[in-house]
């Protein structure tokens, strides 16, 4: 159904084949394959523990940090493997972004929290970087709060707006793919709306994958949901089909509440 | 009943003897310090202190001024402290970010033993190490020099702060660096412009504890530096530090002479910098919630 899609973009974005990974002996992702699509929002749901974080991280090879970890098969970028042997891992991870469940600006002012990506990649000029920062700082809804305290202490910031920073920061590097890993879960009901309209504003220019434990939240805000159980893909679809009338009865059950 | 009352109380009370004996030990070393250099800002007088020579022993005229020894002291201070800061720092971020677990465990054990050795010792590889080898290699007609002292000083100071300073840098929370990892950066530029700043006020803390561990330190320097008391700011120069010359001159010194009480008010300029610079660390520690 996204194979038409107006931006002109191919079908999918992502394509993950046969993904497994392993912590030590122990398997936690079994064979996952499914196509993420361009520009458009795709919500992760399952049981606490059901690999969806682990998922999430196999996409920008932020598993590769974990002492022990091991994964197989191929996840697709562009066409391009990611787990092939010489995988620039500096420009996957910055055309793939990743958004963590804590907020986690540096201690730092909140200017050098958004400069940051951008200086390592070589931006020196004052100027430019102030620019981006503000472009950054615009898409991430956080501008018209926080432009006159710039030079401030990002840790002196409430938890919604660190968060909003954090993506502010991710956004700076000029992503494709924006990852969410639980972006909201540690937030107030207002604060999780904020992030929410984001997240919709975001689907114009980003592809977003989303993990999220809050099934009302998968359903306001992806095009697509992907229901994983004991690390495995269960399935996978149009958001309001999965919601509505999902194929597989595990699917059912979890959404009608009956486990997790 | 009344006998174990009176039983926990006495019990309590000699814990808290023991407790506050380190107060106690500290409060009079300062009084008794302090009461001999007070006899010589009397007689006669501070502004001695602030010549440029020290000859405590003159057929002609004595004279006790401080500033050789001072400077002394600083250089061979400030340059341990260059040599130590980029050792110890180094050696931190190797050992809590880049070792791997067997390495660590060979690594810790060995800059503990090195922070045991008594410094008589590290004198005497001094002497027969270092100095031919800073003569030979400079070309000096003595290796006996500032340098010497500053090196086995850095020698002395680098356990203390490498242990400090990678307790500070592992007790950074790990969401920082995955943060950094996560927008593309190499673990490099994650180590020097994430970790470490974020540790920064521990390494602080740790450099100012090294240094305030081998300001007071004097056999090795004593045996290594030369001891000329003269006003020098060359890394090759002999010079004579506060604490070689009270060690050399304590035992000659007639018993409340004006030398003996020169040699009190060196000791209490001593004190006071150590005094100072533990001050500052505990500070910086416990703002930071690291002590």
């Amino acid at each position: 159904m996204v194979e038409n899609d107006s931006n002109g973009d191919t079908p999918f974005k992502i394509r993950v084949a046969d993904l497994d990974f392993y912590y030590g002996s122990a398997q936690t992702l079994f064979g996952i394959t499914m196509d993420i699509p361009p520009r458009k929002v795709t919500a992760l749901i399952g049981p606490s523990g059901c690999g969806k974080s682990t998922f999430l991280r196999a996409m920008n090879r932020m598993n590769d940090i974990i002492d022990g970890a091991r994964t197989r098969g191929s996840v697709f970028i562009d066409g391009h493997d990611i787990y092939q042997d010489g995988t620039d891992i500096v420009a996957l991870r910055k055309k793939v972004g990743l958004v963590f469940q804590k907020s986690n600006p540096f201690p730092k002012s909140v200017f050098d929290n958004v400069a940051y990506g951008p200086r390592i990649h070589g931006v020196r000029n004052r100027r430019e970087l102030a620019a981006i920062v503000e472009r950054s700082l615009v898409r991430a809804a956080l501008w018209n709060e926080i432009k006159d305290r710039l030079d401030k202490n990002a840790m002196d910031l409430s938890g919604g707006q660190q968060q909003r920073l954090c993506i502010a920061r991710t956004l700076a590097v000029e992503p494709e793919i924006v990852l969410m890993d639980e972006p909201a879960s540690a937030l107030d009901p207002q604060s999780t709306a904020k992030i929410e309209d984001l997240i919709d504003e975001l689907r114009r220019d980003f592809t977003i994958v989303i993990v999220t434990h809050n099934m009302q939240q998968a359903a306001r805000v992806s095009d697509v949901t992907a229901f994983l159980y004991e690390g495995r893909l269960i399935e996978t679809g149009p958001t309001r089909t999965i919601f509505t009338k999902p194929h597989e009865k595990k699917t059912e059950d979890y959404i009608t509440g009956r486990f997790g | 009943m009344m006998k174990v009352v009176w039983k926990e109380k006495a019990i309590k009370l000699m814990l808290f003897a023991a407790a506050s004996t380190s107060i106690l030990i500290v409060i009079c070393i300062f009084v008794f310090v302090g009461k001999e250099a007070g006899h010589f800002a009397i007689e006669p007088g501070i502004k001695e202190l602030l010549g440029s020579r020290w000859v405590p022993v003159s057929f002609q005229k004595e004279s006790f001024g401080l500033l050789p020894l001072i400077t002394g002291s600083l250089l061979v201070t400030l340059m341990a402290t260059l040599l130590t800061i980029p050792f110890g720092v180094a050696a931190a971020v190797y050992i809590a970010e880049l070792s791997r677990p067997s390495e660590r465990e060979i690594l810790k054990p060995f800059i503990e033993i090195l922070a045991g050795i008594p410094s008589i010792v590290i004198g005497f590889f001094g002497l027969i190490v270092l100095v031919p080898l800073i003569k030979a290699g400079f070309g000096l007609s003595t290796g006996l020099t500032a340098l010497a002292g500053a090196v086995l000083l850095a020698l002395m100071a680098i356990p203390t702060v490498v242990s400090i300073s990678e307790d500070a840098i592992r007790s950074v929370p790990a969401s920082y660096k995955a943060a950094s990892l996560a927008l593309g950066a190499s673990q490099m530029q994650t180590i020097w412009k994430v970790t470490v700043p974020a540790a920064l006020p521990g390494i602080i803390a740790a450099i100012m504890l090294g240094i305030g561990r081998v300001i007071g330190e004097t056999m090795a320097v004593m045996m290594v530096t030369g001891n000329a008391a003269v006003i020098t700011a060359s890394p090759f120069d002999s010079v004579r530090t506060m604490t070689a010359t009270v060690a050399a001159e304590m035992g000659e010194v007639a018993f409340g002479s004006t030398h003996y009480r020169a040699l009190f008010c060196v000791g209490l300029v001593l004190l006071l910098a150590t005094f100072g610079l533990n001050m500052i660390a505990q500070r910086v520690l416990k703002k930071y919630r690291m002590g």
